[in-house]
């Protein structure tokens, strides 16, 4: 079990942000302690991937408050973001087509030589580490990404994240691409990662992993809160009415 | 996290063909090739008279002021933007430095005409007008989102008409004598100095490739073989020494040599010769080209660069600040105007308002016809000088030939467009 006595790794409170006059996400709060993993459901469209963009610096919030270590603080840019340890693997995953996984993987942190040039042999020699330990099958090095399967590119993508010792972790989706025994090794990553302490925000629109993997399930539609559940609570069929119907069982956390 | 892929390509399998054995770009090789067929074409045409020592000659001089600018607009094009104002840019920033030597300096300053500081100030000064107005333009394009074919296009209109007011539409010479040394033929290394030159750039290329291996091996990546790399050595440094013989085999007229002792108060002793040797101008085209490179493959300006012409969006998420990026991008383009403009006035000895006028087309011709994508993310440095030097000399030959001026433009206008599209074929074929 997760301990939530203390101050909570991240607090997302009152977050708004709209769009033209649409509210996509509607004063939504949410928080995240450390070694947890909370689950953010809903249907298309409902805001996650907004609310979390908050949060990685993607998009600025109109208004709300972003808690790190019980201090508020301003995240303006992904920049921002990162000082703070925060990762994030993006639905789109957000790769540069045209450069290859090593560049992809330390774009905008790369490994330089005492004269400041970008150390090549280097960040290959990294990605080749980090990605026999994420996916052992990887072999396309020198290729631009472009030339990767959805899945490898998703792996690309996984290990970004990873490599640099994130503290706070959001998953847009992550194994939209990826087939079973991929999907798989990413559940067993999620489990070996929140051991380390960190906490990850996981975004997935299969309930039953959802189940197995988060402890706390935070369900969005429509850009509002319907309500945080801890998920050992509740059973599939309370969730799926929450995303559907948009009512939060009695016993809500 | 994903399919395994017994048979991918990439480092692990044997590789299949000779030239997959040396790595070298097949790209690189096509326009090496083309530039060859062109050369010997118009040599048949011309009786012999495209490949000797005095036309090679011109040809890489007259290739410098264009060659150039287009290595910058490899980072613009590739960056998704365009610069249409490179010609206008280059005549306000020649302009500028033609005023600068001949009015401002002498008269506001004091600096007497002929005092060996001018060439050196007026560089400075016009470099810094370049950089300023680039950075103008990136900050338009960067910060106010407005679309660089727009500022450019309007860019285009303004600075060639800033240069018509800073010299009130009037030609300006004769330049510095010291500045005109970059112009070309009137400032070249000379035959030791183009000898050792050569022997150097060779020995440096050489250690180059072999701390490549080097470094390499102590990654545990898989390197060429041994003959293949000594293979490669050769072929290089054997160009940079032959190209070194060749100028080194133009040797100046009779007349010119008589002008030179005479200015020194000699009289030239009988049967004197020597040749012009590298030209200052050319040089500096190396350095640039190499510098540019330099940034494009080992820097993190220049992996942000083909980044943000990759994907933007990812780019931007990965912490980088594209705006500044732009703003760097368009700036290092206005740098490089200067120093074109410093080499194209150079040649001509003095300032005119036509000056680089429809060098824009050029130098997008060159960066494109050199292999750098439009949509974005791709282009080499080598490959835009090894466009402008086979624009050059299409056109230089057909001048040779006799072609007439207007059907000059024709062809040339119609190997861009097929050379576009031979882009596009190879570019399905590798599956790029
Ligand atoms: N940049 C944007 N400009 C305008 N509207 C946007 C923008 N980004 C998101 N939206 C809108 O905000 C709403 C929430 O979108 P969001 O991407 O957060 O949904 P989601 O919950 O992640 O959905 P999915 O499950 O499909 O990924 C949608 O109505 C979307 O159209
Ligand atoms: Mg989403």
């Amino acid at each position: 079990m997760v301990d939530r006595s203390g101050t909570p790794l991240v607090e997302l409170r009152d977050i708004s942000i709209s769009f033209g006059g649409i509210k996509a996400v509607d004063s939504v709060s949410v928080d995240l302690y450390p070694g947890e993993v909370v689950g953010l459901l809903g249907h298309n469209g409902a805001g996650k991937s907004t609310l979390i963009k908050c949060l990685s610096g993607a998009y600025q919030k109109d208004s709300g408050e972003v808690l790190i270590n019980g201090k508020p603080v301003e995240i303006n840019n992904p920049r921002d973001a990162r000082d703070h340890n925060i990762e994030t693997i993006y639905q789109t995953l957000a790769l540069a087509d045209n450069l290859d996984a090593a560049s992809n993987l330390f774009l905008g942190r790369e490994i330089v030589t005492p004269l400041g040039f970008v150390n090549d042999a280097k960040m290959e020699a990294e990605t080749r580490k980090i990605m026999g330990r994420l996916n052992p099958n990887f072999r396309k090095f020198e290729a631009p990404v472009s030339a990767l399967s959805g899945g490898q590119r998703q792996s690309v993508a996984i290990s970004r994240a990873v490599y640099f010792n994130a503290r706070i972790l959001i998953m847009d989706e992550p194994t939209a691409a990826l087939g079973v025994q991929e999907t798989k090794m990413v559940a067993d990553l999620i489990e070996e990662l929140r051991k380390d302490g960190i906490g990850i925000f996981l975004i997935d629109h299969d309930i039953h992993s959802v189940m197995q993997l988060c402890d706390r399930a935070s369900v969005m539609k429509n850009g509002q809160l319907v309500g945080t559940v801890n998920v050992d609570e509740v059973t599939e069929d309370d969730l799926l009415s929450m995303i559907i119907l948009g009512k939060a069982p009695e016993k809500a956390a | 996290m994903s399919q395994a892929e017994p048979a991918a390509t990439g480092a692990d399998t044997p590789r299949r063909n000779l030239l997959a054995q040396l790595e070298i770009d097949t790209r690189l090789l096509g326009m090496i090739g083309a530039f060859i067929v062109v050369c010997l074409v118009f040599n048949v045409l011309t009786d012999g008279r495209f490949l000797t020592p005095r036309n090679i000659f011109n040809l890489t001089i007259q290739t410098v002021s264009v060659a150039i600018m287009a290595t910058g607009m490899v980072f613009v094009i590739v960056t998704r933007h365009i610069d249409l104002s490179v010609g206008a840019l280059l005549a306000t920033c020649s302009a500028f430095m033609a005023m600068t030597q001949t009015v401002y300096l002498p008269q506001f300053f004091g600096i007497e005409i002929g005092n060996p500081l001018i060439p050196w100030i007026t560089i400075a000064a016009g470099i810094g007008v370049g950089v300023l107005i680039g950075c103008f333009h990136g900050w338009l394009v960067g910060y106010l989102g407005i679309p660089a074919f727009i500022v450019t296009l309007g860019g285009l209109l303004v600075w060639r008409n800033v240069a018509w007011f800073l010299t009130n539409g009037q030609t300006i010479g004769p330049l510095d004598a010291g500045f005109l040394k970059l112009g070309g033929i009137n400032g070249t290394m000379g035959e030791t100095w183009s000898w050792v030159f050569g022997l150097v750039a060779a020995a440096f290329s050489l250690w180059a490739l072999f701390s490549a291996r080097r470094n390499k091996i102590s990654h545990d990546f898989p390197v060429k073989p041994m003959w293949a790399e000594v293979a490669l050595g050769a072929i290089v440094s054997g160009a940079i020494l032959g190209f070194v013989a060749i100028l080194n085999n133009y040797e100046k007229p009779a007349r010119v040599l008589a002008r030179e002792f005479e200015a020194r108060g000699l009289t030239m002793p009988e049967g004197y010769t020597e040749a012009y040797g590298i030209p200052f101008s050319v040089l500096l085209l190396i350095a640039v080209a190499v510098v540019m490179t330099v940034v494009a493959t080992r820097t993190r300006l220049g992996r942000y660069i083909f980044a943000a012409g990759g994907n933007p969006e990812a780019t931007e998420l990965s912490g980088v600040n594209i705006k500044n990026l732009t703003i760097k991008v368009f700036a290092i383009m206005g740098a490089l105007c200067a120093i074109s403009a410093v080499v194209a006035s150079a040649r001509l000895t003095f300032h005119t308002n036509d000056i680089g006028t429809l060098d824009e087309l050029r130098v997008i011709a060159a960066a494109v016809i050199g292999g750098t994508a439009l949509a974005g993310g791709i282009g080499t440095i080598y490959g835009a000088i090894l466009g402008a030097l086979i624009m050059q000399s299409l056109q230089s030959g057909m001048a040779m030939v006799g072609v007439d001026a207007p059907f000059q433009n024709i062809v040339v206008g119609t190997v861009l467009v097929v050379a576009v599209l031979i882009d596009i074929i190879y570019r399905k074929r590798i599956g790029d």
